[in-house]
């Protein structure tokens, strides 16, 4: 009974704060909805005994990425959102395109096969800790997708840093 | 009747038992901490005050020694002004975000061998986080004041704390790869196992870097520019007044105390004494258990004192100074610092 209505409010908190975060319209507060948002994400993960990813999901998301996003909205200093009629009026169209995803994932939901259940079992993950099982799985048998992924994020650092810079001594 | 035979059963009193207990827990740490900062306060305008030779505080009881509790009455009764043009939910949020977040930190923090609120795996990395929740109290202060001075403040500490987190982040890498947790009571734990008794000696270079940083992180001297009085008045929280005021002042106390104990349990061995000291002096191994927070907090003071001792010592830096020194120096140092811990680790 605990744990379903541990989700329930996790999972409802977590639509109602997204509808909150697109509809506010002061830009600063959908930031601040948004926090809010991670940390309910964050909670979810540690339902889910992933303890790890929960403190990586508030470290990163939403102590560096969030943290980003406000800095640049300070930068413009945007009391009120801008309607813009190119952005705003094509909305029929989006509607249109949302609702047709939202078919599509209803529809899958009824094909939905739980996994099998493998090695990493509750009982495990708490005697190993689950900082330790993750390294151990990332380090060995998913070594190469996750230096693929370092690879690509060290091209985009790298790219960042080429476009930001300014030229100086041009001819 | 079977509701109620439910409620009293054997096993919810046990439960009601152990809440009761981590309440308890929570106030005492909460009261003595609060108790602490105030006379945090104190300590430093003595220490500074003496560095400069004055004398500080010496009017309000025996040499001053009820000032904190004076300075904490007046602050209270004071008026408590917000700008008209303030964004007023966001202000009010701000102070509160910022004092909840340096307060859930204690939560984690192990005061001697056993004594900790929250036993979790990942104290460390909750740490962090909290201490990346706090920066958003000053950003919004900053901005929802409406103020030049307020948004500039804001504006400086956002960039300065999101720089400075990388590197402490990266200083206790070497920390973590040697204790093998990131359990804060597993950390002091794994010092013991250790010549030296310390984590300082060996991860020298981490300990340098991680000062640094904690004085970058907490907004202070030598890089409190957020709240630099000479140009910004007095920075993120120049709108705020009265007990708004009080809760930035003690979150940002609370904050030096806990990067404090982050030092004294990462580096300095937390509770322990150690080991070539008990060999030498076989008579300290017999202390009683409540004298190790005794030892826990000469470690905290010392780096208080160090706060204060840099604080009366060096001048303020520039801010592009502060962003070099943050991303060519610490950061390159910190990596360097892993790849020779890892290395060390490998061939030993």
């Amino acid at each position: 009974m605990l744990p379903e209505l541990f989700f329930g409010y996790y999972a409802s908190a977590i639509v109602i704060f997204s509808l909150l975060v697109v509809t506010r319209s002061n830009p600063v507060h959908s930031v601040m909805w948004m926090l809010l948002l991670f940390f309910h994400i964050a909670g979810l993960y540690l339902f889910l005994n992933a303890e790890f990813i929960a403190a990586i999901q508030v470290i990163v998301y939403a102590g560096a990425i969030l943290v980003l996003f406000l800095f640049v909205l300070l930068l413009l200093n945007l009391r009120e959102e801008l309607k813009v009629k190119k952005f705003v009026g094509s909305w029929p169209a989006g509607l249109f395109i949302t609702a047709a995803l939202l078919a599509i994932v209803l529809s899958a939901v009824k094909s939905f096969v739980p996994g099998p259940a493998g090695k990493y079992s509750v009982e495990f993950i708490k005697q190993e800790t689950h900082t330790k099982a993750l390294g151990k799985l990332l380090y060995t048998d998913y070594l190469f997708p996750f230096e693929i992924a370092s690879l690509v994020l060290l091209v985009a650092i790298i790219g960042a840093i080429v476009l930001a810079k300014r030229k100086t001594g041009s001819k | 009747m079977d509701l109620l035979d439910s409620i009293f059963s054997q096993a919810s009193v046990d439960i009601l038992m152990k809440l009761g207990v981590i309440i308890i827990k929570i106030a005492i740490v909460i009261g003595i901490t609060l108790l602490h900062v105030a006379y945090a306060t104190y300590w430093e305008r003595k220490v500074i005050g003496h560095m400069q030779v004055r004398l500080g505080p010496i009017e309000v009881g025996w040499h001053g020694f009820l000032q904190p509790i004076a300075d904490g009455i007046k602050l209270f009764f004071k008026e408590d002004i917000i700008p008209a043009n303030a964004d007023k939910p966001l202000f009010y949020l701000a102070p509160v975000i910022f004092m909840v977040s340096a307060l859930t930190s204690l939560s984690v923090l192990p005061f001697f061998d056993g004594f900790v609120i929250a036993d979790i795996n990942i104290g460390l990395l909750f740490l962090f986080a909290m201490s990346s929740l706090g920066a958003y109290g000053i950003i919004l202060s900053g901005w929802a004041s409406n103020s030049k001075y307020s948004f500039l403040g804001g504006l400086r500490s956002a960039s300065q704390v999101i720089s400075y987190e990388i590197a402490m982040g990266l200083s206790l890498v070497g920390v973590m790869m040697m204790a093998g947790s990131l359990n804060l009571s597993d950390i002091v734990r794994a010092q013991q196992q250790y010549p030296a008794g310390m984590f300082a000696v060996p991860q020298f270079l981490g300990f340098f870097v991680f000062i640094v940083a904690a004085f970058a992180e907490t907004n202070r001297l030598p890089f409190d520019l957020p709240e630099a009085e000479s140009e910004l008045v007095a920075g993120y929280f120049t709108e705020y007044s009265g007990f708004r005021f009080a809760l930035f002042f003690l979150g940002e106390y609370t904050a030096m105390l806990i990067m404090s104990s982050i030092a004294a349990l990462c580096f300095l061995g937390g509770w322990t004494i150690p080991k070539f000291i008990t060999d030498w002096f076989p008579v300290l191994l017999r202390l009683p258990a409540w004298s190790w927070v005794v030892i826990f907090l000469a470690k905290v003071y010392a780096f208080m004192f160090f706060y204060y001792w840099v604080r009366a010592t060096l001048p303020r830096y520039r801010y592009d100074q502060l962003m070099a020194i943050g991303w060519k120096i610490l950061i390159p140092l910190a990596l360097f610092n892993i790849a020779l811990t890892g290395l060390v680790k490998i061939w030993i």
